[in-house]
């Protein structure tokens, strides 16, 4: 619900062969309660991005600002779910899991495990509640994922190609649920995802990055009312559009065919 | 899930007396075959009515108390030392240059062969077999929770450092458990060791109690009985502590948090 300004970003990684540049010279500018998907080829520095925004990597040149306030380090302003579905702890239950962030801030037992209760309801999730992560299928876990990201009402919702490993018709489910969520909480949402189809679906905005440095190659407005219909020819227009941005024909390139909704 | 639960503990419990009952019954015919005089190699029916003697007048629960005594002391000692060591190891570097190299060159050092060093510092008794027990046991511990604490997932740390987790809970709720299938797989190991170095270190520097010491004695005369009947008690022993308490330890933890897996079939 704040909004978010990322200007003059740069990070070079120091790696055996030398030195890389991963991002070069960002500047985005995210509006309050907007949702931004960054996409972009593999190396594009998307996901670098995301992690200077959560506070894991620093950058070398460059500020970011969430709420006017300079971002240093990690922060309960943001909240973050990574692509890899281990990123819940096994050890704590569903729940155990959501009310973390809420532990962490000191909020009294019975207080965070209501709030972790709505939150799981939120992802549709309230029957699983005494689960272990490992009883979970992906989709749930990343579901337990997101509720845990949002239980401690961060500002800011960063999320790293959280779905990427899901098949493509929970994907679709994902996808629809993580759009009722952001219309209820109106979190401030940025969304790093290789999915075309995914951006267009989900985004307010789309950046377009491209790769060695990472740059910012378009910025584009997805105009599209809500629910969106993704086999409508609008939908499927924006979708060809943004291929193109990529510099890439439908179908041309495996990482960006139009997969999900466009072909099924 | 339960059903199936019990079922195949059952089973396993029939296979597993079932290789005990095949190996008793080797043993009793070698002894029976003559190849060994009786008094070295006493029958099944000997050793039990020698076992159920000792455990009747009481002797056996003092020897197993006494051996159990130093074994429980110097791994406590072991845990105390070789957990918070193989942790700070593990996070902090300069932790890890100074005591790497001290490990790595004593751990092989097998501790029975400290025995005799410690038997004139520390005297006979349980100060000396306390310490042997403590040295057998602390690199297990200490090894596998420095590699349990390097393989904890970064993810956990990063996605615990974002909720808002400072150093001191990073500790507590996620690098411990994190690294829980490594800490209690220490503990297995360094029972196990204690288990063994105990029995040897009574044999030469413990005096009046102690299973390993009952061995020693009963050879001066020949009770060979007594012999079997305390390895009987030294087997149970540790099989009921690496089973039942490990074993349970594990169940109720790493294996209900799917960190760990049974093994199929």
């Amino acid at each position: 619900m704040l909004p978010i300004e990322i200007s003059g970003v740069s990070l070079i990684y120091d790696t055996p062969g030398g030195k890389v540049p991963g991002v070069k010279d960002v500047s985005i500018n995210v509006g309050a309660s907007e949702f931004v998907c960054i996409v972009g080829p593999s190396g594009c520095g998307k996901s670098t991005l995301l992690n200077i925004i959560a506070g894991f990597l620093t950058p070398a040149a460059g500020e970011i600002r969430i709420g006017g306030k300079a971002v240093t380090g990690h922060g309960m302003d943001r909240g973050v779910v990574f692509q890899d579905f281990a990123q819940l702890f096994p050890w704590r239950t569903a729940l155990g899991n959501v009310a973390f962030g809420l532990e962490m801030k000191g909020v009294a037992k019975a207080e965070r495990e209501q709030i972790a209760r709505e939150q799981l309801r939120l992802v549709k999730l309230e029957k699983f509640t005494a689960s272990y992560p490992h009883h979970l299928s992906g989709g749930m876990q990343q579901r337990v994922a997101i509720a845990r990201a949002l239980a401690y009402n961060p500002a800011v919702l960063l999320m790293d190609e959280p779905f990427a490993a899901l098949d493509a018709l929970t994907r679709d489910d994902m996808q629809r649920l993580l759009a009722d969520v952001w219309r209820e909480t109106r979190k401030t949402v940025i969304y790093v995802t290789h999915n075309v189809a995914e951006a267009v679906y989900l985004a307010d905005r789309v950046i377009v990055m491209s790769p060695h440095p990472g740059t910012v190659k378009a910025d584009i407005r997805i105009p599209l009312d809500r629910p969106r219909d993704p086999l409508s020819a609008e939908f499927l227009e924006w979708q060809k559009n943004l291929l193109a941005r990529l510099g890439h024909e439908p179908g041309g390139d495996e990482a960006y065919k139009m997969n999900g909704k466009a072909t099924t | 899930m339960a059903m199936t639960d019990t079922n195949q503990r059952r089973r396993s419990l029939v296979r597993g007396l079932l290789s005990l009952a095949a190996a008793a019954a080797f043993y009793q015919g070698v002894a029976m075959s003559g190849f060994f005089p009786k008094v070295l190699l006493p029958g099944i029916p000997t050793i039990l009515t020698t076992l159920y003697g000792a455990l009747a007048d009481g002797t056996m629960e003092q020897h197993a108390a006494a051996t159990l005594y130093r074994v429980l002391l110097g791994f406590a000692l072991a845990i105390a030392v070789g957990l918070p060591l193989g942790i700070l190891m593990a996070r902090f570097k300069p932790v890890e240059n100074f005591f790497l190299p001290l490990v790595s060159a004593l751990m092989p050092i097998p501790s029975f062969s400290l025995v005799p060093l410690f038997m004139l510092w520390f005297g006979i008794g349980n100060l000396t077999t306390v310490l042997i027990v403590f040295y057998a046991a602390t690199f297990p511990m200490l090894f596998n929770t420095w590699t349990g604490v390097r393989s904890v997932n970064p993810l956990w740390l990063r996605a615990a450092g974002a909720m808002g987790a400072d150093e001191k809970r990073l500790f507590w709720k996620v690098i411990i458990p994190g690294a829980s299938p490594f800490i209690i797989t220490g503990m297995r190991q360094a029972f196990l060791r204690s288990w063994i170095a105990v029995v040897g270190a009574e044999m030469i520097a413990a005096s009046d109690y102690g299973l390993g010491w009952v061995i020693f004695d009963s050879k001066e005369f020949l009770q060979t009985d007594v012999m079997m009947a305390s390895l009987v008690v030294i087997g149970i022993i540790g099989y009921a502590f690496e089973r039942l308490v490990f074993g349970s330890i594990e169940r109720a933890t790493v294996y209900r948090w799917g960190m760990v897996r049974m093994a199929k079939g």
